[in-house]
């Protein structure tokens, strides 16, 4: 396997031109998403989908900052670009019935659209709402990180488009580096509200493959603060599920056992559910002699 | 500059990256403000008063850069008593004329013996002023004495220093935050900054786009910012300078190779009707003998020479008669009225869309539909070639389909991508593009569409004397491929110069005037140097010198920042290690450094001109700025100008405010059309009570016939919306994500409300002043997959007096809630507001 | 309306203009909904025909036989039929997942639908009895499973309403299923045979019940969905039909009316709830805070151990 690419959203020096959002979208020759005014700040795409593979984010923010003993407005608006995680743990791919999702070569998370059947499991699995299935074309769709792209030595799109380096491509232990030396480099100017999203292999999702710099919490671009991969709890899930199952039949075997010893037509109070039930509830009078088929 | 410039603001960042402070002023909150260090929110069309008070704190706290000031401005100079300030007149310079709103500069100008012959034919006086005179200065300034009468300490009253000193003493910090509605801390901030950061090590650079340029003095906002920078000696050094961020691609090639009606090639201004009988007529009136305008016989018989070739000769002014000739005001607004006069019959509209682009669009359409035929050359079928079936003049009844005589001639281009050629951009830089496609059917390149026209001209021309010009022309480009497509490197060639060898020439110096040399466009001279395109050089940066100087080509001569020579100090040594650029090498005698220097290589620090000397020879060997006519960085200029020799602050043509520094509301030499179809807002109107600034976002561009119809970009910004404050929002009554109707005295339109923080209400003069932003993209129809109204039907038809650009930034306005009116109670409401 | 209003005090939260975190499941009624009923029917019911047949209940084996068939093949094609590309259903055969419910789903209603159509097409026909009884021995095994596993899919997913209620959701489903095939059995099967049907319905309606209670309970915020708007509407139709049904069926010993009401009572629950359960996902994911706070209480316990929720200190399966 080749080495591990990623992707390092700087977003402190993201400039919102959305030319990453247009690059994807041209290159991928995706459909657009209509035209509709959301009258959210700048963003008329809302968030990422079948065919926003890239999201720029605007978010308009103002604070009380005490500047020389008096308190003013000071605005900020954050801009960032979203994209797929491409997460170690990725739950779209753990999920996937058909294998049409799964790890490339690059350690990106791929939909081979030509397996894809559609069923759609992918899209509520992703912690961060990436996948989305299309309407028109019936199956699921995601960045591909440019696979394509990177299988002929360019870089995706959207990096290559970024005017400002906001998005920057390459094997994912040289961007952590560097996005740790740029969160010091920030930090050491006074801007400790700077953060790392998702580079950590400690986290839910086991790190991802796209990380992040944000001047705020997560959730304030839409995404989640504390992702975790779903399948992380399915052992547990199978485990209680299974007990749920055996519950199932032992309640039907006691039902069938119980009807067994209280006869088949007359249902007494001695039984174990009857005893429990009353007897006047499942007993009553003559309930044998009323048969009819 | 990120809204609009996205691609060059990473420079912008990579300078933030390597600590540069960046600062942002603008009326918006925008995607620039996000990035800058300090965004100072400035009230539209007072940006004077901001940067005179930055002259006034480093004038008043003598903190210019003396040595460059004195060695390389014309600070020292001594000015003509007649010259009376605006301080004395009230808000006026000497010479003003109410009666044709124009100056005479002569008042203006150095003090000289017997002083200048008043001549309304001088630059800046009224012929000069009707036609847009000053924009020829695109590539140096207007004729002054070579050697004007100077006080080198300074201090006499009437030198440039202390005209200065006392023009900006009331543009005060106080000021500032009263006028432009910017805190006296924030200035104090920017103030601090840009001098701390100016001097031998260090420099600032200021940019600007139309937020500077669309007002009613548009020149002299540059002009302040290019007082100042040359008070703090940012001029002509690396980091420094003004770098006014041009519009579409190649706008500025636009204005070096013109589409102007004023100008021709490399800024020679178009001869004028009345003015220039002949070709020595002509030059005795166009520029200084000094400096490298001396120079203009060469440049202008070596572009007549290109235009006329063998035709051309000594004896017959090298056909300098053959040159068309201006009357007056041909520029566009002036006429769209003589459309609606019906005095202008047939209109080309290549590669426009005024319909929607142009300030009054009702007025351009009224105007459209008043003439005999149009030609509209475009990508889509723009509004403007389609305003007969579906204007919006035709739902309000105004115009009918079956009225309109004009016939629509619709010629579908080849885009960019479809044609080879260059493109020019903000750093005068030369970029030659590839096809990538041929256009797809009938679609063609303007170069083919113009050429063919010319030959099929051509083939209708008599012998009649009248046709001379036009069948003397050398017309005669190679083709290529079944298009028959001219060669546009043969184009490039020409206009790059040929010597009498027919080699291609290599720099403008090599011109001659006596008709051995032809070029195209004497700036652009050598830029097929060595017989190869220039232009096409494609080295990347990493593999050469900081400079690239193999990347492109620009002009003048491949100089990447002109007047260079001001990068090192009179003596011709860096001003210091940091700041080296361009130096005079004692050992080889010659000037070097990392660019092309802007000087003759030859000319010693110490050279002084003999006394009669022309041209360049009568520059001294520390005269840097040599286009000027006397070398000199002008702090005051002395002429050119048709609106002042100094900036001064006016009120917008339209403002909510009274101006607190003069009688005079707003710049008196202004161009308004007194007419029923362009009306305006009165000044401090209640009934406008709002600012209306229009702007454009990154996801569309200008009218919007190349992005609307773009679902990519379509659907990024779907709808035209203007942007206000949460505060005026309540006030009127208007809610995120609804709509709300805008009012003008010309028309009225409806918008998308984005309430947002971004926009805030300023105190100006203690008043609160809320402000309305507009982008101006949309329109009903270019294909667009969204439409909207336009937002240019609100505007003012007010021009700048020395370049005629509209004002398009600054004026009143009203807002409704709600959706506008159709029909003829959309004409109701607009008298209702009209006449009060 | 009384019962919708919050059941937890309004926590703050902050998000992107209000917009949803994750995506909600695409999933369509009634599709979806009623495959879910239909598998846990088809499942319980495979239960109750293994039981018929060693308890010697002939009428109430093939009824069970029956509708084990009937739900499994049904709940194939309304899957296919939620597909996007539904001419690809057999890609879910490509692969076997353990990771995927839906992949192991799969193959588990494969074995259901495939066993239970032997199973009744040999009680229909009289052909191979042998491999009948054979094939209904083995839906003993992949009848729970197919009534359970769809709990798995739906808590396998970062749907907030389902994901937290992992535990509860396969009992849920477990009762319900009962009832649902208690409630085929009170229905088509003839009363004599029918009591082991009749237990089966109380106990189910008793279990959905319970577990429910409990599920919205410890999902404290997150129960939040599954009693509010639509969902809320839906899952309290639920609890009422099935409650009713149980208590109905328990007295259905009493006359084939009661029998038949209650069947329908109990088959409407159990529809019911898997619109509701649907909506409820939905719900919660469409709203963000639903995301969020949870997430963010973790975050925040994880820097301050002492003030964790009880719930969030248990152990989890840390894969
Ligand atoms: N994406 C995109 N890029 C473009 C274009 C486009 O349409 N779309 N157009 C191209 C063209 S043709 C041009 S000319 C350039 C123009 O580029 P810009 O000049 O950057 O364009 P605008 O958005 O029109 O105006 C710039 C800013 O000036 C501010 N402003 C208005 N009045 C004042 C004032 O009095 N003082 C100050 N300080 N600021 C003021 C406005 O709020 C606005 O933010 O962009 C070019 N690039
Ligand atoms: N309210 C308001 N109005 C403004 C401004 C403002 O800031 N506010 N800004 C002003 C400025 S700076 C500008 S530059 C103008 C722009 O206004 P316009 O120039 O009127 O508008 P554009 O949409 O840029 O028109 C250019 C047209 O050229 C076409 N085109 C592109 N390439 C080619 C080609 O190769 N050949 C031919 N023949 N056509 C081609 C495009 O399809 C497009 O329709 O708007 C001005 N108007
Ligand atoms: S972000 Fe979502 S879609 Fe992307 S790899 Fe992770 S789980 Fe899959
Ligand atoms: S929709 Fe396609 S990619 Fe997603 S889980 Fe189903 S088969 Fe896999
Ligand atoms: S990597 Fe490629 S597919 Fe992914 S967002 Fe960027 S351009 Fe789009
Ligand atoms: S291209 Fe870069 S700067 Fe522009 S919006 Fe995307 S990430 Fe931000
Ligand atoms: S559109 Fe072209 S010229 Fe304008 S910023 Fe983008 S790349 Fe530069
Ligand atoms: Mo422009």
């Amino acid at each position: 396997m080749a080495e591990r690419m990623g992707f390092f959203t700087d977003t402190s020096v993201c400039i919102g031109c959305k030319a990453c959002e247009v690059a994807c979208k041209e290159w991928n020759e995706l459909p657009d998403d209509g035209f509709v005014f959301e009258a959210t700040s700048y963003d008329n795409t809302g968030a990422l989908g079948a065919s926003t593979w890239r999201h720029v984010a605007f978010i308009e923010q103002t604070r009380a900052v005490r500047v020389e003993g008096r308190e003013e407005d000071v605005d900020r608006w954050l801009m960032s670009s979203d994209v797929c995680k491409h997460c170690t743990h990725a739950a779209c791919v753990d999920v996937c019935p058909t294998g049409a999702l799964f790890h490339t070569e690059f350690d990106t998370v791929l939909v081979q659209a030509d397996v894809c059947n559609g069923c759609g499991y992918c899209v509520p699995a992703c912690p961060y709402g990436v996948i989305q299935r299309r309407q028109d074309d019936g199956r699921a769709w995601k960045c591909t990180m440019c696979y394509d792209r990177q299988l002929g030595g360019l870089e995706p799109a959207c990096a290559k488009a970024c005017p400002t380096d906001s998005i920057q491509f390459g094997p994912l232990d040289e961007l952590r580096q560097r996005a740790a030396d740029r969160l010091a480099g920030l930090h050491a100017d006074g801007h400790t509200e700077a953060r790392l999203y998702g580079e950590s292999p400690d986290d839910g999702v086991g790190g991802t493959g796209a990380f992040f710099l944000l001047l705020d919490e997560p959730e304030v671009y839409g995404l989640p603060p504390d992702p975790v991969v779903t399948t992380r709890d399915l052992p547990s899930m199978w485990r209680w599920a299974g007990a749920a199952a055996v519950s199932m039949a032992g309640v039907v075997a006691v039902a069938f056992l119980e009807g067994r010893v209280s006869g088949n037509r007359v249902p007494t109070g001695r039984s174990l559910v009857g005893r429990v039930l009353g007897r006047g509830v499942l007993g009553g009078r003559g309930l044998g002699g009323r048969r009819r088929w | 500059m990120a809204e609009c410039h996205p691609v060059g603001f990473q420079w912008v960042m990579e300078a933030k990256a390597r600590g540069a402070k960046v600062f942002h002023v603008d009326p918006r909150f925008t995607r620039t403000s996000a990035m800058a260090d300090a965004y100072l929110p400035i009230r539209a069309g007072s940006d004077i008063v901001l940067l005179g008070a930055l002259i006034n704190h480093v004038l008043g706290n003598g903190l210019d850069f003396r040595e460059y000031v004195l060695a390389y401005t014309n600070a020292a100079t001594l000015v003509s008593e007649d010259f009376q300030d605006t301080e004395e007149l009230d808000g006026l310079f000497s010479g003003f004329d109410p009666e044709t709103r124009t100056y005479d500069p002569a008042s203006w100008s150095y003090d000289e013996d017997g002083g200048p012959e008043p001549d309304e034919r001088r630059e800046g006086g009224r012929r000069h002023a009707e036609a847009a005179g000053a924009d020829r200065y695109g590539s140096g300034g207007a004729a002054a004495p070579s050697r004007p009468r100077t006080d080198p300490t300074l201090s006499d009253p009437r030198c440039v220093y202390q005209i200065l000193k006392r023009h900006f003493a009331r543009y005060t910090p106080e000021l500032v935050e009263r006028m432009c509605g910017i805190r006296e801390a924030d200035f104090a901030e920017l103030a601090e900054a840009i001098t701390a950061n100016s001097g031998r090590e260090r420099t600032t650079a200021w940019v600007y786009s139309v937020g500077w340029t669309q007002h009613t003095v548009g020149a002299q906002y540059i002009r302040t910012a290019s007082i100042l920078q040359l008070l703090l000696g940012n001029m002509g050094r690396p980091g420094g300078g003004i770098m006014a961020l041009r519009g579409h691609a190649s706008i500025q090639g636009s204005t070096d190779i013109p589409t102007l009606f004023n100008i021709l090639p490399g800024y020679l201004s178009m001869p004028h009707a009345h003015r220039h009988e002949g070709l020595d007529d002509y030059l005795e009136h166009e520029g200084g003998e000094t400096g490298f305008w001396g120079n203009r016989r060469a440049y202008l018989v070596s572009l007549l020479k290109a235009w006329w070739g063998e035709a051309a000769t000594e004896a017959n002014d090298f056909c300098f008669d053959y040159l068309p000739r201006m009357t007056g005001d041909h520029g566009h607004y002036t006429t769209v009225m003589n459309q609606i006069d019906g005095t202008v019959k047939g209109y080309f509209v290549v590669g426009e869309n005024p319909a929607v682009g142009s300030s009054g669009g009702r007025a351009q359409r009224f105007g459209l539909a008043n003439l005999d035929w149009l030609v509209v050359r475009d990508l889509t079928l723009v509004e403007t070639a389609t305003f007969w079936r579906d204007g919006p003049e035709l739902e309000t009844g105004e115009l009918r389909t079956e009225d309109i005589a004009t016939e629509v001639f619709f010629l579908p281009a080849a885009s960019h991508v479809e044609k080879e050629g260059t493109f020019t951009n903000t750093q005068r830089l030369l970029q030659w593009r590839e096809k990538a496609l041929d256009p797809p059917g009938d679609c063609r390149s303007d170069l083919w569409f113009y050429y063919h026209l010319g030959k099929r001209i051509r083939q209708r021309l008599t012998e009649d004397e009248i046709d001379r010009p036009l069948r003397e022309l050398t017309w005669d480009y190679p083709e290529e491929g079944e298009r028959a497509e001219p060669l546009a490197t043969a184009v490039l060639r020409e206009i790059g110069g040929v010597g009498p060898d027919g080699r291609a020439l290599s720099a403008y110096t090599q011109l001659r005037p006596d008709g051995s040399t032809r070029c195209g466009c004497w700036i652009y001279c050598g830029v097929y140097a060595d017989e190869v395109n220039q232009a096409a050089r494609r080295r990347p940066g990493r593999e050469q010198t900081p400079v690239a100087p193999e990347w492109g080509w620009a002009w003048p001569a491949n100089r990447r920042i002109l007047y260079n020579r001001a990068s090192a100090d009179p003596e011709g040594r860096p001003w210091s290690e940091r700041k080296a650029f361009v130096w005079w090498d004692e050992d080889r005698r010659e000037w070097t450094g990392l660019d092309v220097p802007d000087f003759e290589t030859g000319k010693p620090p110490d050279y002084l001109p003999p006394e009669g000397a022309k041209a360049q020879d009568a520059l001294a060997g520390t005269d840097p700025f040599i286009m000027q006519s006397d070398g000199k960085g002008w702090l005051y200029a002395p002429l050119g100008l048709a609106d002042g020799p100094m900036p001064a602050h006016y009120e917008p043509h339209e403002s909510p405010v009274r101006n607190p520094l003069y009688r005079q509301q707003a710049n008196p030499a202004r161009r308004i059309y007194r007419r029923p179809d362009s009306p305006y807002n009165p000044p401090e109107s209640p009934r406008f009570p709002y600012v209306l600034t229009t702007y454009r976002l990154t996801e569309h561009h200008t009218a919007g016939a190349m992005s609307r119809p773009l679902a990519y970009l379509a659907e990024l910004q779907p709808e035209l919306f203007c942007e206000v404050s949460p505060q005026l929002a309540a006030e009127v009554g208007l809610v995120n994500g609804g709509w709300a109707t805008i009012v003008t005295s010309r028309s009225l339109i409806e918008a998308r409300v984005l309430v947002t923080g971004r926009v805030r209400p300023l105190r100006v003069q203690d008043r609160v002043i809320h402000q309305v932003g507009l982008p101006y993209h949309w329109g009903w129809g270019s294909g667009g997959l969204v439409t909207g109204d336009v937002a240019n039907d609100l505007l003012p038809i007010v021009l700048d007096p020395n370049v005629y650009i509209q004002e398009s930034k600054a004026m009143t306005c009203h807002v409704r809630p709600g959706r506008r009116p159709r029909g003829q109670a959309l004409l109701d409401l607009m008298e209702e507001y009209r006449y009060g | 309306m009384r019962r919708e209003r919050a059941m937890v005090p309004e926590a703050e939260f902050r998000s992107y203009y209000g917009r949803p975190v994750i995506k909600a499941p695409i999933w369509h009624e009634p599709h979806m909904p009623t495959y879910l009923y239909l598998g846990g029917m088809s499942g319980a019911s495979s239960l109750l025909a293994v039981m018929a047949r060693y308890t010697g209940r002939p009428r109430l084996g093939r009824t069970a036989r029956i509708a084990a068939a009937a739900g499994s093949a049904a709940g194939a094609v309304l899957l296919a039929a939620e597909l996007g590309r539904p001419e690809r259903f057999l890609n879910m055969l490509r692969v076997f997942k353990v990771t995927s419910p839906m992949s192991v789903g799969s193959w588990i209603l494969a074995a259901q639908g495939g066993l239970s159509a032997v199973a009744a097409t040999s009680e229909l026909t009289g052909i191979l009895p042998v491999a009948g009884d054979a094939a209904v021995l083995a839906t003993g095994l992949t009848g729970p499973l197919t009534a359970t596993y769809t709990a798995v899919l739906v808590a396998d997913t970062a749907v907030p309403a389902w994901h937290e209620a992992y535990r509860e959701l396969p009992f849920l489903f477990a009762g319900s299923a009962l009832a649902s095939a208690g409630a085929v059995g009170l229905l088509a099967a003839p009363h004599a045979e029918a009591a082991p049907a009749r237990l089966v319905a109380v106990a189910g309606a008793a279990l959905e019940t319970a577990a429910g209670v409990v599920m919205e309970r410890r999902l404290g915020l997150l129960g939040e969905p599954y009693q509010l708007g639509r969902a809320g509407r839906l899952m309290r139709a639920a609890r009422v039909l099935t409650v009713g049904g149980g208590a109905l069926a328990a007295v259905s010993g009493r006359g084939r009316t009661l029998a038949v009401l209650s069947g329908l009572a109990l088959t409407a629950g159990a529809l019911c709830t898997r619109f509701g359960i649907l909506e409820a996902g939905r719900a919660s994911a469409a709203d963000p805070k639903y995301t969020v706070i949870p997430q963010r209480q973790r975050l925040d316990a994880r820097a301050e151990p002492s003030a964790a929720p009880p719930d969030e200190r248990e152990p989890a399966n840390l894969a």
